[in-house]
């Protein structure tokens, strides 16, 4: 295996120089040469205009499976403390669209215990099926039960596409279902369409810290399955619809779980809910201190904003961990994002960029941040943000 | 005991920046590094070598440059490191990795012959794919128990018990037998510095184990782009989307123009 | 030629950058106002060797005792960071720790290197007195046989970590006549009676560096720590000073580098005219005189390193590093002041500390003009 370059069509004009993430091509007397450091990531073919980049294949046969065996989409729920995560019915609307497009149906997935009284309120969310594993166990979350129960159901089903909150649960199934069932998965993805022509499903996914986006599909096998990260899709609106409902009593034997939960620490400290929250207000270095947060914190109070930061602010100390807003960080979608003092890295854009209106106050007229926001505000935020609450304030009362 | 810890040689992404003009990487001057959360592994895996009687053992699958990552580890104080390279590898998705990692770990205990037990222990996830998904992947084809984004791990002879961090105010404790595998999270220590005495061991006394496809015994269609399900369709820059309206005046007027336009959006 | 680096030199270059990043720099405002080395930094320099940098593992060092080169890129990066810390290891090992590793007896190595490899005890050398400057034959403090012991009456000033150093390289006039056949190198433990610390210098620049004044009532020490022959103290000073400079050079480098990137740094942020400063050629034209003078001083320095690993004579390639180093810092500082305007001049800005740092690389270890006349000396003595 290797990249080939036809050399009659190479004209040298490094595009795929630019394109190589690893700094594994360059120029050789104008012709496009690959190191030996290439990982083999493709990169460079689809940024090749000449067409002179291949992928050459070796001559090894792979098991080839019937991929048209493979039908529906599935998005498997998480929950905690019997609620149902979010990011579920968020991803229910998306697979929505999906199944329209392939024509088959939308089936939720659910591993719990005591969840009886309430399937007939989550078949309001556009799912044409529902399939509710019951056992008292699937109370809480065990790692190697969801592998277990989801890959027999997957098996038995042949689902062609699983969707899966990438949260710190379902990225800790997803991977381990995908090895068992030997099928390609692509974590965190923020995109998911559908190639009109093949009907893959084309995974997009930030990468290499944010800095870019990859479009991932998994052509020759089934199913295909993606963890998609909570706040990227909306929680479609409810409708009236026949659902079909399957619940299936599961007979776990002890030696079932090889892992015991000792016990759950909840850290009742005033919870931060970005993900959620409908204004924010989020500061970066540019805030300059602890201290001057107080400004934003007023500025919150008096929009009912949730407060975040940048990786910066909260590695200074400024913010509590749970308020970083970026690729390490939370992904959210407000309807009102104003972005105080933060030059806009990439990493802090890919977390806030779907929100609907971003406003940013920064002193550098060259910040990235202007790039991405509606409306900019170039000048000093200790000077814009108190005139800001009192106008604010004003058009509150006004109300 | 033995204690293996997967690492990852990957580019530098902090100091990575988008050219403006032509909205292409700058990559000039960005350096290959220690993935920074494998230092956490490490660190945890050094401390209870002190702790207890244990041999750590780093691995990674690179090109033979990521060498240079196995002698850092070295440094800081690593028994052993061993790197799978082969061209055959190259282009592997999670999948064909973690099969990899896999027999290169099997290979280690079966010609240590002892009957030891083992603890495998991950960074949560790289700088520059970000998937996560190596460590779980890696426990089911060695068939042991996993635990993810651990923050805090007590280990005994035959067990171990975890504080698995799964929401921001949420620790689950969980007790699971060894043979296990962990992945832990970024903050919970602070790694050590490999220090000059350490770099020079690293260098002078210490040698890097070389495994290939065919030491390993690798079926052929499980490793590199073969073994892969998944495949690169496109690499793209995030577009942006921006209104850009520079709002301009005295700063009375420019908040006076925000919240006019706030008001027509129907934000406010 | 090859100018490429070892694998090990690479990684003690990435290693040391990364350390003084998160342990020296955030303090290094803080102790030039203090005049002190940070103590957490102190013991964090403790735990990562770099007290033991040219000493070999045997006794307790790190092992760079064949690699200068190496030793130069430790003292680069340390001095990139702070270079008040730069001079303190460069002198610590260069011309205290090293001295003893290569001239000392096997018993003097057992008694003084652990300390100092380990960082317990910090070194110091000691020539310079009110009247013997760059007129380094003109020392006053007298050493008088007595017995199996030597009695030390004297004063010495201008000792680079003196006030906090554990132990002393002394040179002292063992004779009658001001004659450069009569001084013998000492090795004097701080703990010794009548050994006291007087004036503490306020300086220019390296202030996180202690300077003092020592002060030498019938310090008695015995024959054995002797440094090298009796009577061959001038010869022996001059060769400690001789290898002492190529950690000075190394240390100008790495002050010179800093003030480059901060240079460039800035020239890429500041924005005047409509424009980043650095797209003016005024601005162009100091860079790249800037970098061109940090590059020779690194070539200078690298070169010296390596003759003296080759076991050459390289005396006058380490007056020229010094001499090149010293004056490489001082332009890139100064450039660097101009280039940051008004901002230069405040205490928010690190390019003032490098300037104030800058000027004393010129000065101790030998002035210019002292580089200047050892080079020639040599020329004209040896030839071309």
């Amino acid at each position: 295996m290797s990249i080939k370059i036809d050399h009659e069509l190479c004209t040298g004009c490094a595009s795929c120089v630019e394109s190589c993430m690893y700094g594994a091509i360059e120029l050789n007397n104008n012709i496009a040469k690959v190191l030996p450091n290439c990982t083999l990531c493709g990169a460079c073919i689809e940024a090749c205009p000449e067409e002179a980049i291949s992928l050459e294949r070796g001559d090894i046969k792979t098991k080839k499976i019937d991929i048209s065996q493979y039908k529906g989409v599935w998005v498997i729920a998480e929950h905690y403390k019997n609620k149902i995560h979010n990011v579920a019915f968020q991803l229910l609307r998306k697979g929505r669209e999906l199944a329209d497009l392939l024509q088959v149906n939308l089936t939720l997935v659910i591993l719990g215990a005591n969840f009886d009284d309430k399937l007939e309120e989550f078949s309001q969310y556009g799912m044409d099926e529902i399939l509710y594993v019951r056992a008292p166990i699937l109370k809480d979350y065990y790692s190697d039960l969801y592998v277990k129960v989801i890959s027999e159901l997957v098996v038995q089903n042949n689902p062609e596409i699983i969707l899966i909150g990438a949260t710190p649960t379902g990225r800790d199934f997803a991977p381990r279902i995908a090895k068992r069932l030997n099928a390609g998965l692509t974590a965190d993805c923020t995109g998911l369409e559908i190639n009109p022509e093949t009907k893959n499903l084309l995974q997009t996914r930030p990468t290499y810290g944010g800095n870019i986006l990859a479009t991932i599909q998994t052509p020759s096998s089934r199913p295909q399955m993606a963890t998609v990260r909570p706040g990227i899709f909306k929680i479609p609106e409810k409708v009236q619809k026949d659902v079909k409902i399957r619940t299936i009593e599961y007979q776990f034997k002890e030696k079932d779980s090889v892992t015991k939960i000792v016990k759950v620490i909840s850290k009742t400290k005033n919870t931060v809910n970005l993900e959620d929250a409908k204004y924010i207000v989020a500061g970066g270095r540019g805030v300059g201190s602890k201290e001057n947060f107080k400004l934003l914190k007023d500025l919150a109070n008096v929009l009912g904003a949730e407060l975040g930061g940048s990786r910066i602010t909260i590695e200074l100390n400024w913010l509590d961990p749970d308020r970083q807003i970026g690729q390490t960080g939370k992904t959210v979608n407000p309807k009102l994002y104003i972005a105080c003092g933060i030059s806009g890295a990439i990493q802090h854009i890919v977390g806030m960029q779907n929100s609907d209106i971003i406003v940013a106050i920064n002193k550098d007229p060259n910040a990235p941040i202007f790039h991405w926001a509606h409306y900019g505000i170039i000048g000093d935020l200790n000077e814009i943000i108190p005139i800001l609450i009192q106008e604010f304030k004003k058009l509150k009362s006004e109300e | 005991m033995k204690i293996f810890v997967c690492t990852k040689q990957v580019p530098g992404i902090s100091e990575v920046k988008i050219d403006p003009k032509t909205n292409t990487l700058i990559r000039e001057g960005v350096e290959s590094i220690l993935n920074p959360n494998d230092r956490n592994a490490l660190e945890m895996a050094l401390v209870l070598k002190e702790e207890q009687k244990a041999e750590v053992i780093a691995l990674t699958m690179g090109p033979p440059q990521a060498e240079e990552i196995l002698r850092e580890a070295l440094a800081m104080g690593v028994d052993k490191v061993v790197l799978l390279s082969d061209r055959a590898f190259a282009g592997a998705d999670t999948l064909a990795t973690s099969y990899t990692l896999a027999l290169a770990i099997k290979k280690i205990l079966k010609e240590s012959d002892s009957e030891e037990n083992y603890l495998i222990i991950c960074g949560s996830q790289a700088v520059d794919g970000d998937t996560g998904q190596v460590p779980p992947e890696l426990a089911e084809e060695l068939g042991i128990p996993q635990i993810t984004y651990v923050q805090k791990l007590e280990l005994s002879e035959d067990k171990i018990v975890v504080e698995r961090k799964f929401r921001a105010t949420e620790i689950v404790v969980i007790e699971t037998k060894l043979p296990a595998l962990i992945s832990v999270l970024t903050d919970i220590n602070k790694p050590r510095f490999p220090t000059m005495m350490g770099i020079m061991k690293a260098y002078e006394n210490s040698n890097v184990i070389y495994f290939d496809s065919k030491n390993l015994n690798a079926d052929i269609s499980k490793i590199g782009l073969n073994g892969s399900m998944t495949e690169v369709k496109k690499i793209f820059f995030p577009e942006r989307n921006g209104k850009r309206i520079i709002l301009e005046g005295s700063p009375e007027e420019v908040v006076k123009k925000l919240c006019h336009h706030l008001q027509e959006d129907k934000i406010l | 030629m090859d100018f490429s680096l070892t694998e090990k030199q690479k990684m003690l270059r990435k290693i040391t950058r990364k350390f003084a990043e998160e342990y020296l720099v955030p303090v290094a405002k803080e102790s030039d106002e203090k005049q002190e080395l940070n103590k957490t930094a102190f013991k964090k320099m403790q735990e990562m060797n770099y007290f033991g940098a040219c000493l070999p593992v045997k006794y307790g060092g790190a092992g760079l005792e064949n690699d200068t080169i190496g030793f130069c890129i430790v003292i680069e990066e340390i001095s990139r960071a702070d270079a008040g810390w730069g001079i303190t290891i460069a002198v610590h090992n260069g011309v205290a720790a090293y001295p003893i590793y290569k001239y000392g007896t096997e018993e003097q190595k057992q008694t003084f290197l652990e300390d100092l490899a380990n960082g317990n005890k910090v070194g110091s050398f000691c020539l310079t007195e009110p009247n013997a400057g760059s007129d380094a034959a003109g020392v006053q403090l007298t050493a008088v046989k007595d017995g199996d012991e030597y009695i030390l009456n004297g004063t010495k000033i201008f000792s680079t970590s003196g006030g906090i150093a554990g132990t002393l390289l002394v040179v002292a006039k063992t004779g009658d006549k001001d004659s450069r056949r009569e001084m013998t190198v000492f090795i004097v433990d701080s703990k010794t009676p009548g050994y006291s610390v007087g004036v503490k210098e306020d300086k220019l620049g390296v202030r996180a560096s202690n300077t003092s004044e020592l002060v030498f009532e019938d310090v008695r020490v015995p024959q054995e720590n002797i440094l090298g022959q009796y009577g061959d103290g001038f010869k022996m000073a001059m060769r400690i000073l001789d290898f002492g400079r190529i950690g000075i050079a190394a240390q100008c480098l790495g002050l010179g580098q800093a003030a480059l990137e901060a240079s460039v740094k800035y020239s890429n942020e500041r924005v005047q005219f409509g424009k980043p400063i650095g797209r003016f050629q005024g601005i162009q034209w100091k860079l790249a005189d800037m970098a061109c003078a940090v590059e020779s001083a690194r070539l200078f320095t690298y070169k010296a390193a390596f003759i003296h690993d080759k076991g050459e004579d390289f005396g006058t390639a380490s007056s020229m590093a010094k001499l090149v180093a010293s004056e490489a810092a001082m332009q890139a500082a100064h450039d660097a002041v101009q280039i940051h305007g008004g901002y230069g001049l405040m205490k928010a800005y690190p390019v003032e500390r490098y300037f104030r740092d800058a000027k004393m690389g010129e000065i101790y270890e030998g002035t210019s003009e002292v580089q200047r006349m050892v080079i020639a000396g040599n020329l004209l003595r040896k030839g071309v």
